[in-house]
């Protein structure tokens, strides 16, 4: 006679995928529900169950949610671009933070030069011809003024800052 | 067989093949390497997404693994995801003063033709 171990009512997502007994103690099943189960295959497949666990018992209980979610996005993220996964991403919005940057510098430049000439009237000052060069200034060559080499070594070289 | 063993079959203390997937992304002069990928991810399902991939990207896929490993290893409960918040956050800051700033030069040049004009 089979079956005398109590049965969970519902298996976890994680269970279910791995064909397995759901138990109490299950650690994937409180971020895992049943209805999941393409959330759990995605994170299964690019970091394998066992791992997932390990991840998670190294966790702080009340980390775990946060951990299984970040875990969820980068699967999701890498299966869809399986070269570069979340890099791709980052790179992105750095990319995007160089283009914020360069144009708040223009903005800045720009405020001066009219709180300038509005404050002092000189016909010396050429603080608004500074501001329309840096309008023709392409952001890329502003920053490789500052001895970068080139826009992708700078784009890629995430042990650094990318902006102060 | 390679007489001399890449990092992941040194790790796996295994012999390494001719055709070893990992042996031309993980040398044998850079254990910890392989040593944070596999931790993280597996070396049967880094081997399965390297399979998956044409060779001439598996360079810069095991580079983005590595990142992510390590940035994983580093902040267990976010991972890079943290990076990518945190990005989020400073352009969202960024396009707030962008904004802010446009309307000051905005002001500012009204101003500045009120007074030339009012000079005339």
């Amino acid at each position: 006679m089979r079956g005398h171990e109590p049965r969970s009512s519902s298996s976890c997502a994680a269970c279910k995928l791995l064909k397995r007994r759901c138990t109490p103690t299950c650690i994937f099943a409180p971020y895992f529900r049943s209805s999941d189960l393409i959330t759990f295959a995605k994170v299964h497949k690019v970091f394998g169950a066992s791992n997932v666990s390990k991840l998670l018992g190294e966790v702080p209980e009340e980390q775990r949610q946060e951990t299984v979610n970040s875990l969820a996005y980068e699967a999701e993220v890498r299966l869809k671009d399986p070269v570069y996964g979340c890099i791709g991403a980052i790179a992105s919005l750095q990319k995007k933070m160089l283009e914020l940057q360069h144009d708040l510098a223009v903005a800045r430049t720009r405020l001066l030069a009219h709180s300038g000439v509005s404050n002092h009237v000189s016909q010396l000052d050429n603080s608004p011809e500074l501001a329309a060069f840096l309008d023709l200034v392409p952001y890329s060559d502003l920053m490789l003024l500052d001895g970068s080499t080139s826009l992708d070594a700078y784009l890629y070289d995430l042990g650094q800052p990318p902006f102060v | 067989m390679n007489p001399k063993r890449c990092a992941a079959c040194k790790y796996l203390r295994r012999r390494c093949p001719k055709d070893c997937i990992f042996a031309p992304y993980f040398p044998p002069n850079d254990p910890a390497k392989f040593a944070c990928i596999h931790r993280i991810y597996g070396a049967g399902n880094v081997s399965k997404m390297l399979q998956q991939l044409p060779e001439q990207t598996r360079a810069e896929a095991v580079e983005s693994l590595c990142f992510e490993a390590k940035c994983r290893v580093d902040d267990p409960v976010y991972g890079c995801v943290g990076i990518i918040h945190l990005l989020q956050t400073q352009i969202q800051n960024a396009q707030n003063e962008l904004a802010k700033t446009q309307a000051e030069v905005a002001v500012a040049q009204t101003n500045l033709s009120q007074t030339q004009n009012s000079d005339f």
